[in-house]
């Protein structure tokens, strides 16, 4: 996919970025959720599908394309991308690496179409960035495994028909290589979901802990049918993830910008738009040339995963880079609001609030910085 | 039934326009372009009729620069079964395009050529008449709802004094109005689709159709800025001010 084949996509998505989505990001955060008859238009343009293979009923779409459309997908509220994008990230994509076939065809063609939200369960009250020391159990039982422990903090819990859960089936083994991935699906006796938590920003998007009390699944659901892949399937989608969280930046970014700008031509003080005041124009100049730079480097790295090279090193560093530049942005388009831009009728007091969790989910910064810095000593040594 | 669309590439409807220094016209440079609004709504109905089994086959056809070949794209996105550009570079006047449609129809024998009332660059409103007339077909011109039944067309109009309907015998001519229908999104799986499907090129000459221009265009201004407002103290200052300034009572 070129240039020339990817704009009608955009065009297609922007025309219901601005048209529905944005109109309604208001209403979403008062009401923390998003109504039906949008998340039908999302699910029938295909914003569910991008990830899933052709072969899967998705639409196959390069690292590339994909960030493309994220670019413009995320200039509504990030509310939105939380619905689709775990479901195609890390739980559509570990099935679509490491599921069974059986697994594939089970899930895949749901999740392309819309009707099946996917959770991924990794953190744990006692575990977070330390993922490795998860405590939940999966314990074999016949056939089958018994589930025990809890999540927390679990994107899209409530509304989820399934549950990718990290659990470890070998109490022995602490290492990574002792950690698999189950597929539980909505329903299943012993997985409770918690009320929803109350959060700052993204309303729309519904977060809750996840209990496993005597959670029985059968041998089937283990993610590709042996154990101890769980952690290394986890770890192969979280370049991928990392780049998605990239783009996400940039669209929320572009975003903020345009609402920055709009502004600060509009509001007039001593006489004149703000916007002819150079303090002004210095955040406004800052704030694009720091979008532009993580668009860039955002672009680049999925075109470099695309060619199968390895990644690690500017995956983290899209997520690090491209996070810290929205918050940045976001902290200037409320700056450029003055007062407007702390009350709750404005978009770039929601979308402050809905930046904040960028620079911490899907790992924090400081853990981007320790992978950045991990791989470029690791390429260092090997030169030498 | 076949039902033919035309569909008009035109400056995009969010574009704020800006006229060519010269005057000659609008600036077209790096302006994004796209479907007319009500050619859109044209789009739709017909694939309401094919979706509702009224329809078999929905047919686009765009006329002008091969770009307008990504306008028939979108109506493919949409869900329209192929394409037909006629190409030219040559200015375009409601009568040169009622003519090609008219060579296409007899081409395509359609059961219904369904139009947008009027495009929203030049605002004509004449192609789906002067095409009607062309042909000698009925026409229900500013549809706000189509009905088949017996063999027959139920076409309800919006006209300054309400709602006019029309019982049109087939073949006839359709244009929309706004309130016919709210236009779908074209999915992302569609719009890749849409590659896929065949668009016929033609050019005017082929279909024995004179360009030769009837018009001319003396001069394109932008309508004179508007005025600071003033702020009167009373009614009987604003009653003066109407009456004597502005000339209006």
């Amino acid at each position: 996919m070129n240039e020339d084949d990817i704009v009608p996509l955009l065009d297609g998505v922007r025309r219901l970025v601005n048209e529905k989505l944005i109109p309604a990001e208001a209403r979403i955060d008062r009401e923390h959720r998003i109504p039906d008859d949008l998340l039908g238009l999302m699910r029938e343009m295909g914003l569910f599908a991008y990830a899933i293979p052709a072969e899967h009923g998705g639409l196959g779409l390069s690292k590339w394309a994909e960030v493309r459309l994220i670019f413009e997908f995320c200039r509504a509220a990030p509310a939105y991308r939380s619905y689709v994008g775990t479901t195609n990230g890390v739980g559509g994509k570990s099935i679509v690496l490491d599921g069974t076939d059986a697994q594939k065809r089970r899930y895949l063609p749901s999740i392309a179409a819309g009707d099946l939200i996917v959770s991924f369960c990794l953190t744990e009250p006692g575990s977070g960035s330390d993922a490795k020391s998860l405590s939940t159990t999966a314990r074999r039982d016949g056939a089958g495994y018994v589930l025990n422990g809890s999540k927390r903090f679990i994107s899209n819990a409530p509304i989820a028909g399934l549950f990718t859960v990290m659990a470890r089936t070998n109490p022995e083994d602490k290492s990574a290589a002792g950690v698999s991935a189950f597929l539980v699906e909505a329903g299943t006796p012993g997985l409770r979901v918690d009320p929803p938590l109350e959060k700052m920003g993204q309303l729309g998007a519904p977060t809750a802990d996840v209990t496993f009390d005597d959670c029985r699944v059968p041998g089937e659901a283990l993610l590709g049918g042996t154990e101890g892949l769980g952690f290394i399937t986890a770890m192969k989608v979280l370049d991928d993830a990392r780049i998605h969280m990239g783009a996400v930046c940039v669209g929320l970014s572009s975003r903020l910008l345009e609402e920055m700008t709009a502004h600060a031509m509009e509001r007039r003080q001593f006489g004149k738009p703000i916007a002819e005041f150079q303090l002004i124009q210095g955040m406004i100049a800052d704030s694009e040339a720091e979008y532009l730079a993580a668009r860039a480097m955002v672009e680049q790295t999925a075109r470099q995963m695309d060619a199968g090279e390895n990644v690690t090193k500017a995956a983290a560093a899209c997520k690090y880079f491209a996070s810290e530049t929205v918050w940045r942005i976001a902290d200037r388009a409320v700056q450029v609001h003055g007062g407007y831009g702390y009350m709750r009728e404005t978009a770039v007091e929601r979308l402050f609030r809905d930046a904040r969790l960028l620079r911490i989910f899907e790992g924090t910064s400081q853990i981007m910085q320790l992978v950045i810095a991990r791989e470029a000593m690791k390429e260092y040594k090997a030169t030498r | 039934m076949k039902v033919l669309v035309a569909v008009k590439r035109v400056v995009d409807y969010n574009v704020k326009i800006r006229v060519k220094a010269d005057q000659t016209g609008v600036d077209l440079s790096n302006v994004k372009m796209s479907m007319n609004p009500f050619d859109e709504i044209a789009v739709e109905e017909a694939l309401r009729m094919k979706e509702a089994g009224t329809a078999d086959e929905v047919i686009a056809v765009s006329i002008g620069v091969q770009q307008c070949q990504e306008t028939i794209r979108t109506a493919l996105a949409m869900g329209a079964d192929r394409g037909i550009l006629v190409k030219t570079d040559a200015v375009l006047e409601p009568l040169h395009v009622a003519k090609i449609l008219k060579a296409v129809v007899d081409e395509e024998q359609p059961g219904l050529v369904i139009l947008g009332k009027q495009a929203i660059d030049d605002d004509c409103n004449q192609t789906g008449q002067m095409l009607a007339a062309l042909l000698g077909w009925p026409q229900g011109t500013f549809a706000s709802e189509i009905e088949f039944a017996d063999g027959k067309a139920n076409v309800t109009r919006e006209v300054d004094g309400g709602l006019q309907t029309l019982k049109l015998n087939l073949p006839m001519i359709v244009t929309t109005d706004l309130r016919l229908n709210e236009p779908r999104y074209a999915s992302l799986p569609n719009i890749m689709k849409a590659k896929k499907k065949p668009i016929d090129e033609k050019t005017p000459e082929a279909l024995g159709v004179d360009m030769a221009p009837h018009l001319t265009t003396l001069n394109v201004a932008e309508p004179p800025k508007r005025q600071a407002g003033v702020i009167v103290e009373n009614v009987a200052e604003l009653v003066h001010k109407l009456r004597n300034e502005a000339g209006v009572i």
